[in-house]
């Protein structure tokens, strides 16, 4: 239980990161960790207490094997996520070409 | 006949990157290809819809893995319709942006990133696993970014910013939503999660999931707490991408998925009908009062689209057949005459190289087609008879008068009034009075520009045929799968046996 909850507090610092921070890189940082939060979470629900690696094989008996599933799902997430932070932090440099700074008080060129 | 549909992802997956290597070699390589595949995409969707006519349902398990352990793809009357207006509206913007994107570099960037966000979007329609709609809706949002800021202007770049990190931080949650759901059903087939929650008792888990989805996929479609990205991004992006933007990717990643999710796989009960409904006023009322102070037109469709989604969420909330098939309809609709008043807004742009009302004006000796074609798309999207929004628009406030939600169907009335009052500030400071010194130089627009704004005008003016019991149909067997609810399960079991 203390694991889901740690993971949990992970997941709302990230999310302060992006709310809370000026910078771009900054909050570009706060994606990642919420991003690593919920991919943590999801090989927690497939983890269980002494598991093992489910490789099927003949003499192998089928028990108390750790969930393969979430595995698979997280190693999609994770590329998923680092195609994001490609976009996103290449936006990032453009901007900061463009505008000349990484705060984001300061690029407001959009109203209305 | 199964055979077709994985060719709905993995085609324009192929033209991507066929453009990609073949672009260095040939200049025309990313126009060609692109208008090439989205023509036969079109095609095979309309063979696809005649197909789902006759079997009702198509499902093809990929690798030939049974689905609760395999992953499937499903094509049921409302995939279909979904499908055949996302590929038509794909192909008439690339017929579009063969013109329109002369004046940008990389062309073929374009083209290939265009394919990559028409492969999410089809991959989202046809998926039938809770897992392979996120990828393929992060597929389609990371080529959404990338196209929003295919200008490189300082505005383009902050736009597609804003939305790049709301968009990932929704993504996140449905990430969340689908695996907690899977944590409480180990499975992620739809129709499979839809049979082990009927066994089981739903308590808080699935409320808590409902409202990360709902949150998520909320977020995608640009409901109203959660539509701050949307003017920026699609005013931002270039007009073609704006079109498509508007038009079916907010439709296929947040109407299309909520909806799906929300009918067919979780089940609707009272309360989750009652936030849709007060959504979708919401949108409705604030998009139309944000719409009519704007000054750049495409900011101002943008505006007009959180407030006709409104209208769609709104009809769904109801909840009885007629309003789902009227927001169904108005769904149709809007992803016709969003996209052609786009189209419209990218003429003016393209001849004018200006988008701002107060320097612009008496476009109408300078650019009459342009002019002739978004006057009817304004027409039917203000609501006026004979034309498809005034239909759709009809059928969802006489579905809410049928429901009891008087003061909800008033409200709808009035929003359509304000509607009106927006395009025709948009006519009358483009098209009308006395022509701008800026504007002299303004030449209509070339062919293949027309072409498209010409078959979009020609669908929105008779698409209130389609309630014609001969036409109905296509319309009526998608309404049919939201109103089914989770009887979907049955129908994808059944045909897999």
């Amino acid at each position: 239980m203390s694991l889901y909850f740690l993971c949990f507090t992970l997941f709302c610092v990230g999310l302060y990161c992006v709310l809370r921070k000026r910078n771009i890189i900054k909050i570009i940082i706060g994606l990642a960790i919420i991003e690593y939060a919920v991919n943590l979470f999801l090989v927690l629900i497939g983890y269980r207490t002494h598991g093992r690696a489910p490789i099927f094989a003949e003499d192998q008996v089928i028990s108390n094997m750790v969930d393969p599933l979430p595995q698979a799902m997280v190693l999609t997430t994770i590329v998923i996520g680092l195609a994001v932070i490609a976009v996103a932090v290449s936006l990032a440099i453009r901007i900061y070409e463009k505008y000349g700074t990484f705060d984001i008080t300061k690029i407001r060129r959009l109203k209305g | 006949m199964k055979i077709i549909l994985p060719y709905f992802i993995t085609f324009p997956l192929l033209a991507a990157f066929l453009i990609a290597l073949l672009s260095r070699k040939s200049k025309i390589a990313g126009e060609l290809i692109s208008n090439l595949f989205t023509f036969g995409l079109l095609i095979s969707s309309w063979d696809l819809v005649k197909r789902v006519y006759l079997y009702k349902i198509i499902v093809y398990k990929i690798g030939g893995w049974l689905p609760p352990a395999g992953i499937s793809l499903v094509a049921d009357g409302f995939s279909v319709f979904m499908l055949l207006i996302v590929n038509l509206i794909a192909f008439l913007v690339m017929v579009y942006s063969i013109r329109y994107m002369q004046r940008y570099t990389d062309k073929w960037k374009f083209y290939s990133l265009f394919m990559l966000m028409l492969t999410g979007m089809n991959g989202i329609i046809l998926s039938g696993d809770l897992f392979t709609i996120y990828v393929f809706l992060e597929l389609a949002s990371i080529a959404g970014y990338a196209l929003v800021a295919f200008g490189i202007e300082p505005q383009d770049l902050e736009a597609s910013f804003k939305y790049a990190i709301m968009g990932s931080l929704a993504s996140i949650f449905i990430l969340l939503g689908i695996g907690l759901l899977y944590s409480y059903t180990s499975t992620l087939n739809l129709a499979d999660i839809s049979w082990v929650l009927a066994e089981k008792p739903q308590g808080f888990l699935i409320g808590f999931v409902s409202v990360l989805f709902l949150a998520g996929f909320g977020l995608k479609a640009a409901l109203v707490p959660f539509h701050a990205w949307l003017p920026d991004a699609h005013s931002c992006a270039p007009s073609p991408v704006s079109a498509t933007l508007s038009g079916v990717f907010i439709k296929t990643l947040g109407i299309y998925a909520l909806s799906r999710i929300f009918f067919n796989v979780l089940g609707v009960s009272g309360k989750v009908l009652f936030v849709f409904m007060i959504l979708g006023i919401l949108s409705m009322v604030i998009g139309a009062l944000l719409a009519i102070a704007q000054n750049d037109i495409k900011r101002m469709f943008a505006y007009s689209s959180i407030s006709q989604v409104g209208y769609i969420i709104f009809a769904f909330g109801l909840g009885t057949p007629l309003a789902i098939l009227g927001g169904l309809f108005h769904l149709f609709n809007h992803a016709i005459f969003k996209p052609l008043l786009f189209l419209n807004a990218g003429s003016i742009e393209y001849s004018t190289g200006n988008r701002r009302l107060d320097k612009l004006g008496g476009l109408n000796s300078k650019l009459p087609f342009t002019g002739a074609m978004s006057l009817l798309g304004s027409m039917s999207i203000s609501g006026i008879p004979p034309f498809g929004g005034f239909w759709s628009k009809l059928i969802i406030i006489i579905a809410a008068i049928q429901s009891g939600y008087i003061g909800m169907a008033a409200v709808a009335g009035l929003t359509s009034i304000l509607t009106l009052a927006y395009y025709l500030k948009f006519q009358t400071f483009a098209f009308l009075g006395k022509i701008d010194e800026g504007c002299k130089e303004a030449k209509e627009v070339p062919l293949s520009m027309k072409f498209s704004m010409l078959i979009l005008t020609a669908v929105c003016v008779f698409a209130g045929l389609m309630l014609l019991p001969e036409f109905r149909s296509f319309l009526q067997s998608a309404a049919d799968v939201l109103v089914s609810g989770t009887a979907y399960k049955e129908a994808v079991f059944g045909m897999i046996q």
